[in-house]
């Protein structure tokens, strides 16, 4: 079992306002390490809603959830904010760069906090990164200055910055067009095939979750199929 | 390092907003300015009035009172030893003013650590004859060395020079105002008579203006040896002696040591002149309050900028917290934010607090009252800058805090999710 990178037990989750609605039901479901595993689901199914829990930012369920194995705590904000640094990285539907920092200094941020290397060192990871997703010229323009496509990519960086356990995206391709969506699907495969990248991207682009390794479908907050 | 990049993060973020950050700070700057020069001056102003006081007035003032004896004879009577004793019409007691054991007690003084110096004094009514009128006038006896080290004497003598009070034989200091009345100069003559009846030619070897009006128009200054010379007394006849220590708040307590001591009457300054006190801690407390409110109006702009900055920067604060930033590392990023301002908008008020202080230093002021003040009165004391800067600091965490408070608490879900 050491290949799980990411577990959930019996998950349940209410919203609370303005009346008490169960929007996820007994979600149960593990992602082993390597693996490519799109979550999809019609709008309202509650797909980005588990995403969340399982990202730690949200942190309101029942259940529990393990990342590498570990449980993750529901009161220590501090530590839950480690764990987000050290081992998830995230692409959203929108790209959420600073606009006060260029390109490089974005992707750094988060290797600055989490403080393993060097300033010099995390400048070279983010440049790695960078050349990876072929936008290494970038690296010094404004975050404001580059297209929207260039901004998802960089997004992509800097979720990768830490090497992370796992990438966790919501809807990254919901607001590119066609070429742009295929470029980053591109990304994350290559991610997968080359660098053996953990990845769980929510989707409800039919053709986006059909290339992937697995899919997880769900309705009305519960995990419909779910071939192994 | 966590610290440094924080600090990094806040200094973009300010320079990304550099003319709103200008605004704040301009604000905190004006404050503290007001505030340095508001308690430079006052203060300034205060030390000057009181100065105008206490500068002349003992620290202690030893004598001998003019009243009734404690020691009435019915408490002798050994008949009467028990119940209360009701006198009537007592009177007070004939003894003399002049202080016993003058010598020795200022031996005594001369060894005590806490004095700083003395000045023997006495006082002789007297009467000032020019022509066919007559002016009554008060002649006190001083040590014109003495007298101008520890008050300040010589501030007030605006012509000719007290020393030569001890230099020029039968010589004598006028008021401006009795001067005036008697037209006389330095150089000139005047008769004075005492209340027994005798004639003294006295020269006039200076001008004093102590500015206090009723002041100046009676009283007269010569040395020790010509008072006593004027009264026939012996040379060790001294009315009072005026102690200056080196501690003032000691007063009380040492004058009421020397009253046992000595056996003798003792008076020190806070009673004398509790008034003044009071009036200088009013103004002070007043220029304070006036300085911290505007302050707090500085901080209240910081307030709303920052208010204004995160909600511009949700999207900003809910990503920093998705890639790791915990609560606390957004809290401190905008308390940095808010402090930053503070200290420099406070440290270059101070800069511009010292310059108006400075410009207002020069500017003239020249009242008839005051002759030793040519400008407007400014205490550069460092105490005031001390306090400014700390205030601004102090203000500035707090303005920024609560608004920091609220970024710390955005909860990057909704954020996110909201888009």
């Amino acid at each position: 079992m050491s290949n799980t990178i990411l577990e959930a037990k019996h998950i349940n989750k209410y919203f609370h306002d303005p009346i008490r609605v169960q929007v996820l039901s007994d979600i149960n479901f593990s992602i082993n390490k390597g693996e490519f595993v799109s979550l999809t689901g019609k709008s309202g199914c509650g797909k980005s809603t588990l995403l969340y829990l399982l990202s730690t930012m949200d942190t309101d369920y029942d259940g529990q959830i393990l990342i590498d194995q570990q449980e993750m705590p529901k009161k220590e904000e501090a530590y839950l904010a480690k764990i987000r640094n050290e081992k998830i990285g995230f692409v959203f539907q929108f790209h959420y760069l600073l606009n006060e920092f260029n390109v490089l200094k974005n992707v750094m941020l988060p290797g600055l906090k989490l403080n393993k290397y060097s300033n010099e060192e995390v400048e070279h990871r983010a440049m790695e990164k960078l050349r990876i997703l072929g936008i290494e010229q970038l690296a010094l323009k404004k975050a404001n200055h580059i297209s929207g496509g260039e901004k998802q990519r960089v997004a992509i960086a800097r979720a990768l910055i830490n090497d992370p356990h796992i990438i966790m995206g919501d809807e990254p391709t919901g607001n590119l067009d066609k070429k742009n969506s295929d470029m980053v699907f591109d990304i994350f495969s290559r991610l997968s095939d080359e660098f053996q990248q953990t990845l769980l991207i929510v989707t409800h682009d039919p053709s986006f979750a059909e290339r992937t390794h697995r899919t997880i479908h769900m309705e009305d907050g519960r995990i419909l199929d779910q071939p192994m | 390092m966590n610290k440094k990049l924080l600090i990094d993060i806040a200094r973009s973020l300010l320079l990304a907003r550099w003319k709103q950050t200008l605004v704040a700070a301009i604000g905190v700057t004006f404050s503290i300015t007001m505030f340095i020069t508001l308690l430079s001056f006052m203060s300034g102003l205060n030390d000057l009035l009181d100065g105008l006081i206490l500068n002349r007035t003992p620290h202690i003032k030893l004598f001998n009172d003019i009243k009734p004896n404690l020691n009435q004879p019915i408490k002798i009577a050994a008949d009467y030893k028990s119940g209360h004793h009701f006198i009537e019409s007592i009177k007070s007691d004939a003894n003399r003013q002049a202080i016993y054991n003058s010598a020795a007690i200022m031996e005594a003084l001369k060894k005590d650590k806490r004095v700083l110096g003395f000045s023997p004094k006495l006082t002789a009514q007297v009467f000032f004859n020019d022509g066919n009128i007559d002016i009554t006038g008060s002649m006190s006896g001083i040590n014109p060395v003495e007298e101008a080290k520890l008050f300040h004497f010589d501030e007030y003598v605006t012509s000719g020079t007290s020393a030569d009070l001890t230099k020029v034989s039968n010589s004598i200091i006028l008021g401006k105002g009795l001067a005036g009345k008697l037209l006389v100069h330095i150089g000139d003559v005047v008769q004075v008579t005492t209340s027994k009846g005798e004639r003294f030619q006295l020269k006039v070897v200076g001008i004093f203006q102590s500015g206090i009006k009723d002041f100046d128009d009676v009283q007269s200054y010569a040395s020790v040896n010509t008072v006593q010379k004027i009264l026939s007394q012996p040379s060790n006849y001294i009315t009072a002696i005026q102690i200056k220590l080196f501690d003032i708040k000691l007063a009380p307590a040492v004058a009421k040591e020397y009253e046992q001591v000595y056996q003798i009457d003792a008076e020190d300054v806070q009673t004398a002149n509790s008034q003044f006190e009071t009036g200088s801690s009013i103004r002070t407390l007043i220029s304070y309050s006036v300085g911290i409110t505007l302050l707090i109006v500085a901080g209240f702009g910081i307030y709303n900028i920052l208010n204004m900055m995160i909600f511009e920067k949700m999207d900003s604060i809910a990503i920093l917290k998705a890639t790791g930033f915990s609560g606390k590392d957004v809290k401190n990023i905008f308390i940095y934010i808010a402090v930053s301002i503070g200290i420099f908008g406070g440290l270059v008020g101070l800069l511009f607090g010292f310059g108006l202080s400075a410009t207002i230093d020069q500017i003239p002021f020249n009242t008839a009252s005051l002759p030793t003040i040519k400008t407007y009165p400014i205490n550069y004391n460092p105490k005031f800058y001390m306090i400014g800067i700390v205030f601004s600091f102090i203000t500035t965490y707090f303005a920024g805090w609560f608004p920091a408070r609220k970024a710390s608490k955005i909860d990057p879900v909704v954020i996110i999710r909201g888009k």
